[in-house]
């Protein structure tokens, strides 16, 4: 999606209600800052926008989303342009695809599919979460934390190498 | 796979065996693809880079698809070493300049490599000589697939593989060819192919893509969409132009000699004889000087000289490359004075 008053990619979507008028607003950086510094200028005139503080934290906030499996913030991700993990794409979804959207025009893959199928890839983030973990616990020498989470990790492998096996069997593929 | 030896020889897609590979040097298709349980190399600790290794060089040890690959641990190779796979396209200049254990799986004939924790986990790339994208294409999804039968890579159903760079997801797939266009250059008429390049969202880029200069009137043309078309309409694309551009170019090249043979075979053959006596000799005259020989073989104009002769020495003639041959550490100077005994060898060679 654009941004409503340039053609920068939308990365703020505001909802403005003001004495019963709703209105929806798309903006790029660049334009809800702007946007949003106005609106508390406003704010000592008017005091009417009650919701105006939270609305200029939300581009803090927005900078401050972390992924929870690696940890990098969206800001980070801008700073150096690589993302931290495959999940990111899910936790920053709303940001990425009006990125997508700009890079590639459009945002449906089209092309090649793996045979293995990637109904499994909540599992595959739940992994990369509880390998961070483990490492963090093993070096801080939370050795009952870490057996606890070699065992969650043991077993979310074990029920993906059966349901893997289970779907060969099925599959063509 | 011993490196010392590759100073003697070239990659097969050098040796000018594919079609068009008078204006095509070279095809190239390369996938980006991710593990789906790690993080993206760069976020990625040193335990867990090594890991993602170890995990993708037990792929590579089982020869994917047939295909013999030779393992070199990038990470405990020198500089120099790293330059020279750089140089022979083998490895990215990032994967050579990054940090971190990581590696590269090599085919004998140097078709195929297949780098680990680069910027994503894995990148694939076939390379062939000539006009051959086709053959890129099928080597490439048999690896591919052969490395996806034993692990589950990043995908997602909306956004295709996930890589680390927004502008690779999708298909990761950049389709690439290298061509020669030295007529093109010379009449200035290259212009007109960039732009009308850049408006069906094709890259030009020098040889040694990203960011790097045009050299020796080679250009790169490539993809930069990734997302939302399918791999057969990405190559499709390219393999609709490519064509257009090759018989611009050899209608240029004849324009050029119907108008001025005698100028022209003079300039080519000052460059042949520069070539074979200069006693110091910088990397960018040499890469002009060299260029303007390959369009005077291509022309017939020199008739004592091969085609993969001349595509092996725009590789021989760079930094790592002088430098492993001499067995020595090389300042800019001496080099050039290297370069210009290695060229004089080379070409007295074939006499």
């Amino acid at each position: 999606m654009k941004c409503g008053r340039c053609s920068k990619p939308a990365v703020l979507h505001i909802t403005e209600v003001r004495q019963k008028e709703v209105q929806a607003l798309h903006l790029c950086e660049g334009c809800a800052k702007e946007y949003l510094s106005h609106s508390q200028a406003s704010k000592a005139d008017a005091a009417i926008d009650s919701d105006s503080e939270s609305e200029a934290s939300l581009l803090e906030e927005l900078d401050q989303k972390l992924c929870p499996n690696c940890g990098i913030s969206f800001k980070e991700f801008r700073a150096q342009g690589r993302l931290g993990c495959p999940h990111d794409y899910v936790v920053f979804e709303d940001e990425l695809l009006p990125l997508l959207e700009n890079i590639h025009g459009e945002t449906t893959h089209a092309g090649k599919i793996p045979k293995r199928s990637p109904q499994a890839s909540q599992l595959q983030f739940q992994l990369i979460k509880l390998r961070n973990e483990l490492r963090t616990s093993v070096e801080e020498e939370r050795y009952e934390d870490a057996a606890r989470i070699r065992d969650s990790i043991r077993h979310i492998e074990e029920t993906r190498s059966k349901a893997e096996s289970g779907r060969t069997s099925n599959d063509p593929d | 796979m011993d490196l010392e030896s590759l100073t003697r020889t070239s990659g097969e897609w050098l040796k000018a065996t594919g079609p068009d590979s008078d204006i095509v040097m070279s095809s190239r298709i390369r996938l980006a693809r991710n593990l789906a349980d790690f993080s993206f190399p760069s976020r990625a600790d040193d335990r867990a880079r090594a890991e993602i290794e170890e995990l993708l060089r037990r792929q590579i040890a089982k020869n994917p698809a047939g295909r013999k690959l030779n393992y070199i641990s990038v990470s405990s190779l020198d500089t120099i070493d790293r330059q020279m796979l750089v140089e022979r396209q083998l490895i990215s200049r990032e994967h050579s300049e990054t940090h971190g254990q990581r590696g590269v799986g090599i085919s004998d004939e140097e078709n195929v490599s297949v780098m680990i924790n680069e910027e994503d986990h894995l990148r694939i790339q076939v390379l062939r000589s000539g006009f051959a994208l086709d053959d890129c294409w099928l080597e490439i999804d048999a690896i591919d697939d052969a490395i996806e039968a034993d692990r589950t890579y990043a995908f997602n159903d909306r956004l295709g593989y996930l890589t680390a760079c927004p502008t690779n997801c999708g298909t990761g797939i950049r389709v690439s060819v290298l061509m020669h266009l030295p007529a093109l250059v010379h009449t200035k008429e290259i212009q007109k192919v960039f732009q009308a390049l850049q408006k069906i969202n094709l890259a030009v880029r020098g040889l040694y893509g990203e960011g790097s200069q045009a050299m020796g009137d080679f250009y790169q043309i490539s993809n930069q969409v990734t997302l939302g078309k399918s791999e057969e309409h990405l190559i499709r694309t390219i393999q609709d132009v490519v064509p257009n551009i090759v018989s611009y170019e050899r209608r240029v090249r004849q324009a050029l000699v119907s108008e001025n043979r005698r100028g022209l075979h003079d300039q080519v053959s000052r460059a042949y004889g520069i070539l074979k006596t200069a006693r110091t000799i910088s990397s960018e005259e040499t890469m002009d000087l060299l260029s303007s020989v390959r369009l005077g073989i291509n022309l017939g104009l020199i008739d004592d000289l091969e085609i993969p002769t001349i595509n092996e020495l725009f590789i021989h003639t760079q930094p790592a490359h002088l430098q492993k041959i001499r067995h020595e550490k090389l300042e800019t100077m001496e080099r050039n004075v290297a370069r210009a005994d290695y060229i004089r060898q080379r070409l007295s060679e074939r006499n």
